[in-house]
């Protein structure tokens, strides 16, 4: 097979259609080397595509929307009236990940989830990281997610986040970087499973031709690290599903986990303590709860220790949980840790508790509450990204390159005013990946959610959600934002180099 | 099964059940309204509105107003739209407990009516929409039987059918007895109104297999008989009240009833009434005080079924084997 590689006139290489309009660019290309020839593991899909008539590419994808619409795999878009469903636009093209770029990621997601439990547990408990000044004290307590309460509870296993979900990004090198820790509710993994289920029933013979790794184990895989939080003592843990109920955006993936897992899906309204015991009220009497996994905010959980107005919650529940008779999956406060602000100290908070250097680099990031540094990102507004610390899912940033003057000028007003809201972030190239767009192959930005559980031991379902940005330059990839995603794929074999 | 869901089971489908026999009544009434020029029309709906516990209007009313209250008026919980609205409520909030066709069918018909205004229908003839109302729903109880589990959540299902149905025909055949009865000393001789006893029928759905039955001879005391009593006709109270023990013995069964069974040990005697009751009887005495009374032991029972299984107190639970600490 023989690959043009006459570079045009802009040093683009000139590709064959359906690749006719692909470029490269600053940014990593997952597909492409810098010489514009198909890397050793994307080789198989690159051949099948050139050999595809264009209708068939067009027909797959349409089979492919049409299996999400069917199944009714939809989120929720605030801010329109009522709250729309929508079907999260899937790209038929797998992402493909060898299994050497996995085993590095593996490692670093395990080393860096430990790091991040550690240190939950000091700065609930003893607060060794402040004392030492690793930290500091007073850029903790004004976390937003903070929560006193947690100051001196004894959670079970010490698992304070047993269920993380981390976004990671490829920089221009190639590299893997950690580009925010979702250390709270985090969502995407249904997407994950539903989209290696269409990928197998619209493109089987090209997922038969790679050996990729499974990952439909993953109901089973959180069920037991679930289980693994049960308090002591309890022979056959009763483990729920809570969520804030169908109005909620991701309440199709907390009905289709509930499913997966067999477990009951419930609301707040279903469960009443007493006597600092959970129960849930069922048509055969009281049953005692034992787990939950829990899928609302700790602002909304109980409504005796938290927001007062919640009608979501559990009047009740921090006491059940503070006497040890319940476990929550993730425990109440782990927000503290993936703020964006403490964010730029993980990897020294790795460096603290295992003394081992981070596996994974964070991103740049400078902190406004620093004076030097807010005087840096005021200078450069307009090349960086900020963000607000305490939110997610692309909410509250700004990305300086594609907004207006009077974005600008709104942000920095906020940040000047409340700066230790505030992170700054240089605009990352992030690795682009092919995507069928009008029938063609061009590159899209993407990055890359890993689903990682911590129980008794540490399980990464090999692959995760690849968002991608499907707007032409977009560096978007939420999918509150016009975001898309991809099945990823994780290789079992190492790549054989071609010419070897 | 999860109290709530149990709940909004049984609350999806006497909605659905309402909506159905309200499209019945109206349609029926529409139909029989041609063959009455010339009758008091006022008093006629006034009758119509009574036999659905639905409170008379304070204005003048006529056909459409009527028809538009009992069909597409928001501001009354009990028209079709409020119904098919409420019971699809219903249905979203447990969206993963039934079944995706019976969530397609009854969220297609909810989209349909939604869609559908007063002028249209009635322009267009309302039999039309009126019957396709019915048809749907139809549809959604066989859907409902082909493709959901038969286990606890199902059984919630038909107690909410048949309870409403139960009470809906008592209500009815009291407004009917109520006026056409009173005028009369011999039961047995041939009705005033034959044509008012066929439209009963109608409207509890029972005119052919009343036929089958007694042949189309028109005897009031026939008809109080097969619609109360009778054990094979589905719209009778007798058979919606033998249906709802048996789904109510089967929840008692699954979930190892609590409280001694009060809702089922209730739905026991009144079915055990309707079997056994003789329907002279019951006509020598006070069928007004007959009717009312079934339709207080179907509020009980339902109440009964809140007790036990649904907003049970939790000390009765908690101290009761109920609360299971295993």
């Amino acid at each position: 097979m023989i690959v043009p590689e006459t570079p045009d006139t802009t040093g683009q290489p000139i590709l064959p259609p359906p690749f006719s309009h692909y470029t490269l660019d600053v940014a990593y290309d997952e597909m492409l080397d810098s010489d514009g020839k198909p890397r050793s593991h994307y080789q198989e899909l690159y051949h099948r595509l050139l050999e595809m008539p264009s209708e068939t590419l067009h027909q797959r994808q349409q089979a492919a929307n049409t299996a999400f619409l069917n199944q009714g795999i939809t989120f929720t878009v605030y801010g329109n009236d009522e709250g729309t469903e929508r079907i999260w636009p899937y790209d038929l093209l797998p992402r493909i990940i060898t299994s050497e770029e996995w085993q590095t990621i593996e490692r670093g997601l395990t080393q860096r989830i430990t790091a991040l439990n550690l240190f939950l547990k000091d700065i609930y408990h003893d607060g060794r990281i402040l004392s030492d000044g690793i930290v500091p004290r007073w850029l903790i307590y004004s976390c937003k997610h903070f929560r006193r309460e947690m100051r001196g509870i004894h959670v079970p296993h010490d698992i304070y986040v047993a269920v993380d979900g981390t976004d990671l990004v490829r920089l221009p090198d190639g590299r893997f970087a950690v580009l925010e820790d979702n250390l709270r509710v985090p969502s995407g993994v249904s997407y994950m499973l539903a989209n290696r289920l269409v990928m197998k029933r619209t493109f089987p013979s090209l997922f038969g031709s790679y050996d990729v790794r499974p990952i439909d184990h993953y109901g089973q895989a959180l069920l037991s690290t679930l289980l693994s939080l049960a308090p002591t003592g309890r022979t056959e843990p009763v483990i729920v599903l809570l969520t804030p109920g169908v109005y909620n955006s991701a309440y199709f993936e907390h009905a289709f986990l509930a499913r997966q897992m067999g477990i009951e899906l419930v609301e707040g309204r279903d469960l009443l303590v007493h006597d600092n015991i959970v129960y849930m009220r069922t048509t055969a009497g009281l049953r005692r709860i034992d787990v939950i996994y829990r899928r609302i905010d700790d602002d909304y959980l109980d409504p005796l220790a938290f927001q007062a107005e919640s009608t979501l919650g559990v009047p009740g529940l921090l006491n059940a949980y503070r006497s040890g008779n319940v476990a929550l999956a993730n425990a109440i406060g782990t927000g503290v840790a993936d703020d964006k602000a403490i964010y730029a100290y993980v990897p020294a908070i790795i460096r603290y508790y295992l003394g081992e250097e981070p596996i994974l680099p964070n991103v740049e990031t400078f902190l406004l509450s620093d004076e030097k540094q807010q005087q840096y990102v005021l200078e450069h507004f307009e090349e960086l990204v900020i963000k607000a610390v305490g939110e997610s899912g692309g909410y509250g940033m700004l990305i300086g390159p594609y907004s207006t003057t009077e974005q600008r000028s709104a942000f920095r007003q906020q940040v000047v005013s409340n700066p230790r809201n505030y992170i700054a972030q240089p605009t990352l190239a992030l690795s682009r990946a092919p995507c069928i767009i009008d029938n063609q192959i061009e590159p899209r930005h993407v990055d890359l959610r890993p689903f990682v559980l911590f129980g008794e031991q540490v399980t990464i379902i090999p692959g995760g959600l690849t968002r991608v940005a499907l707007k032409r330059g977009s560096l978007v990839v939420n999918s509150s934002q016009g975001g898309g995603s991809k099945d990823t794929w994780v290789l079992v074999e190492p790549v054989i180099e071609a010419n070897q | 099964m999860l109290s709530r869901v149990a709940d909004s089971l049984y609350w999806m489908s006497r909605y659905l059940e309402r909506a159905e026999h309200t499209a019945r009544l109206i349609d029926v009434h529409l139909t029989q309204m041609l063959d009455h020029a010339g009758g008091d029309a006022g008093l006629r709906w006034q009758r119509l509105l009574r036999s659905l516990r639905i409170p008379q209007p304070a204005e003048e009313v006529d056909a459409y107003s009527i028809t538009h209250i009992l069909t597409f008026d928001e501001a009354n919980t009990s028209s079709i739209e409020s119904c098919i609205e409420s019971a699809r409520e219903n249905a979203r909030q447990v969206r993963e407990q039934i079944s995706s066709e019976m969530w397609e069918q009854l969220n297609r018909l909810f989209l349909r009516v939604k869609q559908t205004s007063m002028e249209q229908i009635w322009h267009m003839e309302p039999h039309r929409f009126l019957n396709s109302i019915k048809e749907n729903i139809y549809l959604f109880q066989g859907i409902t039987d082909a493709t959901m589990s038969h286990s606890e959540g199902w059984h919630f299902i038909r107690v909410g059918r048949f309870l409403e149905r139960a009470t809906a025909t008592a209500a009815l055949l009291d407004t009917h007895f109520s006026v056409f009865l009173t005028e009369q000393t011999e039961y047995e001789s041939e009705p005033l109104d034959y044509l008012s006893w066929v439209e009963l029928l109608r409207s509890c759905a029972s005119f052919e297999a009343y036929c089958k039955v007694y042949t189309a001879t028109i005897r009031p005391a026939q008809i109080a008989e097969f619609l109360l009593l009778n054990a094979e006709a589905p719209r009778s109270i007798r058979f919606a009240c033998t249906m709802m023990q048996g789904a109510l013995q089967a929840i008692a069964k699954t979930t190892g009833a609590r409280n001694q069974g009060r809702a089922e040990r209730l739905a026991g005697r009144l079915r055990a009434t309707l079997d056994y009751d003789q329907i002279e009887e019951i006509l020598n005495g006070d069928i007004h005080e007959y009717l009312e009374s079934i339709q207080r032991q179907c509020a009980l029972i339902h109440s009964g079924i809140y007790q036990v299984y649904i907003a049970y107190p939790i000390e009765v639970a908690l101290t009761s084997r109920g609360a299971s600490q295993a």
